[in-house]
């Protein structure tokens, strides 16, 4: 059995040793650099961009500005393309624009000997703009007589939509029953960035009739469908190279500079070009997660059953569409999907752009800010009505069975409620509820949890498709080829763990090429949405089976048995019936290649279209010590519990949760990009922008529930993206539990508790 | 403006023209191709590109090449026994899985053979503020923790059987 | 690769301050933590350094005859933090900057970097001036000392002439013999971190150490400079070891203090995170003193 086990990472010796090669490591001896030159104003239009200073600069071998890019508008999100031209998404950019819509968008790029000539360059540029008011805030830009930033959306909303749930609208609840205990709250979530150690650097030449473009991306297919999309070249003469990547989180589910790279190049005769693009700029200029703000109202009964709740999300998209209303719309989700209100829910969203960075695809994707806001809700309700959090949720939280109304999506394996059960007793609720209450001084400690829901890839809001190649080497190994690409998440290793189950051949014998290469790799739209190990597993689940097949062929006719008697078991040939071990695959693959007889090269191919979809849950209890007059929140003690269905890898799935839930730690109390009423960003850099540190994470306690997914290939769900949605909500909860004052927004910073304090009459003279 | 630079690397005499303007992790990177030494924000706050310099951990991306004149750099790349087997520090990273997306690893592991090396017991606590020059997203440390607290564990009880 | 135009490696001190005179656009690197970063910024794009790195002479920690710490300015923080002459003398220095950065910073930036960037939010600093440490310069027409509190001259901006350099940092038996200091940075994370708001409490107690005979309270990021708080100081004077006391500092300071808003921190924030550490580093401060604080 290969599921299951604790395989170490195949990867994992390459990465010890400095071997594992990433994209910056793969530069060409006499590598071009390029600079991105950004705009230094949110909003406006450049007027005249003068060059000839920059030009003069030693070493400098070309500038080229909007004026010099084709006319093509892409769309940049890392969606499976759409046929039909009304899902397709947003085209909103050029590779570089004269019309600037945030701070540190692209007017030129310099192409260079060197960063010290491109950076001499980029200070002697003189842009010349007709600079207009930026719009900072969604209110901002949705007020009446804004500016539009982008003409085909004069009033600033770039999509909108809602669902309602239940036969009555949220007044008429209000209205059909008295003694309602209602609430009215605004919860909003900040900016923030992904932060992967690998900056997204690309480097690009021409050979062999092509434009070769390797980068550090989720989504090579995409990418190369985007550079055809951007500069107009035929989709096939592209060919997109991803090596080892340094972390993702979806930033790099979006084609960044790879269009601007391939084309760079190709002004510059295909010269290999590398564009880096720094910490700072990735920061200021790739994407961010969107701040969210819900205006939220709710209401319970006594007993603490939840009769209704309306909500209105608003969406800071920032100047480009990126992927743009899917991620509000799925935060909304987290309302309908979590809790069952008796007569009404009601949900809008609006994504509206402003003039600031640009919103993206981030872990979560949207759910990380829905749960923040339904998860503060259902604390504060509970609070009103003095119900136990955690027995309010039990009672009205989503059920067995669930499908949600629109989508369809089911819970076709649940085990939300078994994971509160179990979080309850790691963390020891009821006791610490009970020692925390009522507490005085300086120093206060709380518990507090949140829950969540997250479906498993995109299905059928999107295409979900995925293709897989084996091929049988001479020694009975295999290699197995995938578009399914490796961030770091250890898609390799399980990946070696399912294509060994699917074909009985042993873990050291299954070689995943953790390398994509849109030449050579099947077609896969690449790691986001938890998808991988469901949807593309799929694919390899059904390769497999097919590979194995051919064996079990080839081998009844090397043996003179009939096939169905065969079976392909630990890198063996057995005898279904007896049990015995009827010859080495080593030997039929040998055999295979080289007979003189019947000579066949064992490959197989398969692509799978997933037409299904599951919820994975779970929930997170924080205990914290709050510092009431230094604003200062300790985790003392954390746990998440997950139900991804079976795991497939328990000691990589606990690593991966470790991680989501430090990036929830992130978002919970420091981080948060900033910008000032200019739209100018005021942090982008790693000192200022508050990553935690490992003084700042306590240790992190991650538990399962493994029910397996009927509908996953090997009993599993989506497990990528959940471990960093509930622990921000937990954490507000804890807080709220151990000093009273509920906070929300996000982040829990020191200056805004310590205000929120003082304001509540915490702090001392 | 180059200069004739002399430093010991990953054991071995190396004598390179460097640019005075040349940091460390550019000259170890492009003129002796050891890629572990990562780039991923060149103001020394992520603490991917360090390397031990007379086995003290520094951030190379704001280190002048002409600095290591006559001083011994070590990369993970020097890490390796002389039959290519892996030193307890990178084992311990492999098995307690403290390895993810692996761009931080190579500098962390640096960190943790100057940690090692003191040949003296430290808290959980101590490690966390010893390691803590180094941004990671994937791991949230745990794993890290474990893997540095098992080789420090690990050393003093190979001296102690010495 | 760093923008820089003019690089000069320093074989001497006297060598550096030569080089500095004959370039009115030369400046001294020594640990590089701060000089090239803002190379790479721009701001110091094209510049012309004399590099004091590695120079043997200011790497010195000596404990004089009289009684004097004499720090060399090319000091790394590890080496300050781990120094057997200062642990037990100088704690609260030594605790300070280990509170710099990261641990690879502070096996790189000098004592002297960090008191020649002039900034408020030196980690230093606050030290440094509590306990009234003297800087020792070289410069073309020979040495001279200045009192740290002396120093600053605003924002970034020191007494130091563009020929001379920072040698060494000296501590007076007086200003360190019978103290215990605590000094409590805080930022927004626990490590690589720029102060908020730092606070350095020295205190000497009276022999029965029943009350205040000497206490000095220093802040940085609290004005423009680092700055001492002498109103405080005088009025904590000979007073008895209680809450009273504790309370009173807290307010003390915050009539000696001008933090300034910033997207960082706003001034209220800044002030009320001054009161709390202040009081919470006194009282440590008063515990390593074996003294106690009676309500």
């Amino acid at each position: 059995m290969a599921i299951g086990i604790s395989l170490v990472r195949v990867d994992a010796r390459d990465k010890v040793t400095g071997e594992a090669k990433y994209t910056a490591d793969l530069e060409p001896r006499s590598c071009l650099v390029a600079k991105v030159v950004h705009s230094t104003i949110a909003f406006g239009e450049v007027k005249a961009i003068h060059l000839d200073e920059a030009l003069a600069v030693p070493g400098v071998v070309k500038i080229l500005t909007y004026f010099d890019v084709p006319d093509y508008q892409f769309p940049t999100p890392g969606h499976p393309w759409s046929v039909e031209k009304a899902h397709q998404d947003v085209a909103d950019r050029r590779m570089l624009n004269r019309r600037v819509r945030f701070y540190g968008d692209d007017i030129a790029a310099i192409v260079a000997e060197d960063n010290v000539a491109a950076d001499r360059a980029a200070r002697l540029i003189r842009v010349e703009y007709e600079a207009y008011e930026p719009y900072v805030t969604v209110e901002q830009a949705m007020a009446p007589g804004a500016r539009a930033v982008h003409d085909e959306r004069p009033n600033n909303v770039l999509a909108h939509s809602g669902f309602q749930v239940g036969e009555m609208s949220y007044r008429e609840a209000l209205a059909s029953e008295d003694g309602l205990v209602t609430l009215e709250k605004t919860y909003r979530t900040q900016t923030v960035q992904h932060c992967h150690l690998e900056l997204p650097t690309s480097i690009a030449w021409q050979a062999d009739g092509k434009i070769n473009v390797i980068t550090s991306t989720q989504i090579p297919h995409i990418v190369r469908r985007v550079i055809g999309q951007a500069t107009g070249l035929p989709w096939g003469s592209i060919r997109v190279i991803k090596p080892y990547i340094g972390g993702g989180f979806g930033n790099k589910q979006d084609v960044l500079y790879e269009p601007l790279n391939a084309w760079l190049s190709l002004q510059v005769g295909g010269r290999p070009v590398k564009l880096e693009v720094s910490r700072e700029e990735t920061l200021a200029s790739t994407r961010v997660r969107h701040a969210i703000d819900f205006h939220v109202s709710g209401a319970v009964r006594k007993d603490g059953s939840l009769v209704a709740r309306r909500c209105l999300a608003n969406s800071n998209q920032g100047g480009y569409a990126s992927h743009g209303h899917a991620i509000v719309a799925n935060a909304i989700n987290c309302f309908k999907q979590l809790y069952r209100d008796e007569k009404a829910l009601e949900c809008q969203a609006n994504t509206v752009y402003t003039n600031i960075a640009v919103g993206g695809a981030m872990r979560g994707y949207g759910i990380p800010q829905g749960d923040f806001a339904a998860e503060c809700l259902a604390d504060d309700l509970a609070r009103a009505i003095g119900m136990d959090p955690l027995e309010f949720r039990l009672k009205n939280c989503m059920q067995e069975g669930y499908e949600d109304p629109h989508t369809h999506i089911k819970f076709y394996s649940y085990g939300l409620r078994a994971a509160m059960e179990k979080g309850r007793t790691l963390i020891r609720w009821d006791a610490l509820r009970e020692q925390y209450r009522d507490q005085t001084g300086p120093v206060r400690r709380g518990v507090g949890m949140a829950i969540f829901c997250y479906k498993t890839g995109v299905h059928p809001i999107s295409l979900e498709t995925a293709s897989c190649r084996m091929v049988l080497h001479q020694d009975g190994s295999i290699q197995v080829q995938m578009g399914a690409t490796e961030i770091g998440q250890g898609a390799d290793t399980v990946f070696t763990q399912m294509a060994s189950e699917a074909t009985g051949i042993s873990v050291g014998k299954v070689h995943v090429s953790t390398v994509q290469d849109t030449d050579v790799t099947p077609f896969d739209t690449g790691a986001y949405a938890s998808r991988q190990t469901y949807v593309s597993v799929m694919a390899v689940k059904k390769t497999g089976a097919l590979l194995k097949q051919k064996i079990l062929e080839y081998a009844g006719y090397a043996l003179r048995l009939p096939v169905e008697n065969l079976d392909l078991r630990d890198d063996q040939i057995v005898d279904t019936l007896t049990g015995e071990i009827l010859r080495p695959v080593a030997d039929v693959a040998l055999e295979a290649f080289y007979s003189l007889d019947r000579s066949q090269h064992i490959t197989a191919e398969a692509t799978s279209h997933c037409k299904i979809n599951t919820f994975a849950s779970g929930c997170c209890f924080a205990e914290v010590e709050v510092d009431i007059p230094l604003g200062k929140v300790k985790v003392l003690n954390i746990v998440n519990v997950h139900d991804s269905g079976s795991l497939i890898n328990p000691k990589l799935a606990e690593a991966q949760v470790h991680g989501g839930m430090s990036m929830g730690l992130g978002y919970a109390l420091s981080e948060e990009l900033l910008f000032d009423g200019k739209g100018r960003p005021l942090n982008p850099n790693l000192l200022d922008y508050k990553l935690p540190t490992a003084l700042d994470t306590p240790d992190l306690q991650a538990a399962f529930v493994e029910i397996p997914d009927p509908t996953g290939p090997y009993g599993n769900k989506a497990l990528g993206e959940p471990p960093a949605i509930p622990v921000a909500p937990a954490v507000r909860n804890a807080v709220l539990h151990a000093t009273g004052v509920a906070i929300d927004s996000l982040p829990l910073s020191p200056q805004k508790l310590v205000e929120a304090f003082a304001q509540a009459g915490l702090i001392e003279d | 403006m180059l200069k004739i630079l002399h430093m010991t690397v990953n054991g071995k005499a190396e004598e390179l023209a460097v640019d005075v303007r040349e940091c460390l992790a550019d000259t170890l990177r492009e003129r002796l191709g050891l890629t572990s030494v990562k780039k991923g924000c060149e103001v020394g706050e992520c603490g991917a590109c360090t390397v031990l310099i007379d086995g003290k951990a520094v951030n190379s991306c704001c280190y002048l090449s002409v600095w290591a004149e006559g001083h011994s750099v070590l990369t993970v790349e020097g890490l390796k026994g002389p039959n290519g087997e892996l030193s307890p520090i990178q084992t311990a990273f492999i098995e307690e899985a403290a390895v993810q997306c692996g761009f931080c690893t190579p500098g962390i592991i640096l960190t943790a053979v100057e940690i090692v090396g003191q040949n003296r017991p430290y808290t959980r606590e101590e490690l966390r503020k010893l390691i803590s020059g180094h941004l990671c997203r994937c791991t949230g440390y745990e794993n890290i923790l474990n893997a540095v607290e098992r080789c420090v564990a690990e050393n003093l009880a190979r001296q102690n059987a010495d | 690769m760093y923008d820089i135009e003019q690089y000069y490696q320093a074989q001497s001190v006297a060598d550096a301050v030569a080089a500095l005179g004959r370039d009115p656009a030369a400046m001294p690197i020594a640990g590089g933590t701060d000089v090239l970063i803002q190379t790479r910024e721009g701001r110091h794009a094209g510049c012309h350094l004399v590099s004091l790195h590695g120079l043997g002479e200011l790497q010195d920690i000596r404990w004089e005859a009289d009684g004097a710490l004499v720090i060399g300015s090319g000091c790394t923080f590890s080496q300050i933090t781990r120094s057997p002459l200062l642990q037990g003398r100088v704690d609260m220095l030594c605790q300070a900057v280990d509170q710099v950065g990261s641990p690879q910073i502070r096996n790189m930036g000098t004592l002297g970097g960090n008191v020649c960037n002039g900034v408020t939010s030196a980690d230093s600093a606050p030290s440094l001036m509590a306990y009234e440490a003297e800087l020792e310069l070289q410069g073309p027409q020979g040495a001279r000392r200045v009192p740290i509190g002396q120093w600053y001259t605003g924002p970034g901006k020191t007494v130091r002439g563009h020929e001379e350099v920072l040698t060494a940092v000296r501590i007076s038996p007086q200003n360190y013999e019978g103290f215990s200091g605590c000094y409590l940075k805080y930022g927004k994370r626990e490590a690589m971190e720029i102060s908020t708001l730092g606070c350095a409490v020295l205190v000497k107690l009276t022999a029965d150490r029943s009350a205040v005979e000497d206490l000095r309270a220093a802040f940085g990021v609290a004005a423009p400079t680092p700055v001492r708080c002498p109103r405080t100081e005088a009025m904590a004077s000979g007073r008895a070891l209680d809450e009273a006391l504790v309370k009173e500092l807290g307010q003390s300071v915050l009539t000696e203090i001008q933090p300034r808003d910033s997207w960082r921190a706003s001034r209220d924030f800044r002030l009320q995170i001054a009161k709390e550490l202040c009081r919470r580093a006194f009282r440590r401060a008063v515990e390593l003193a074996g003294g106690e604080i009676r309500a």
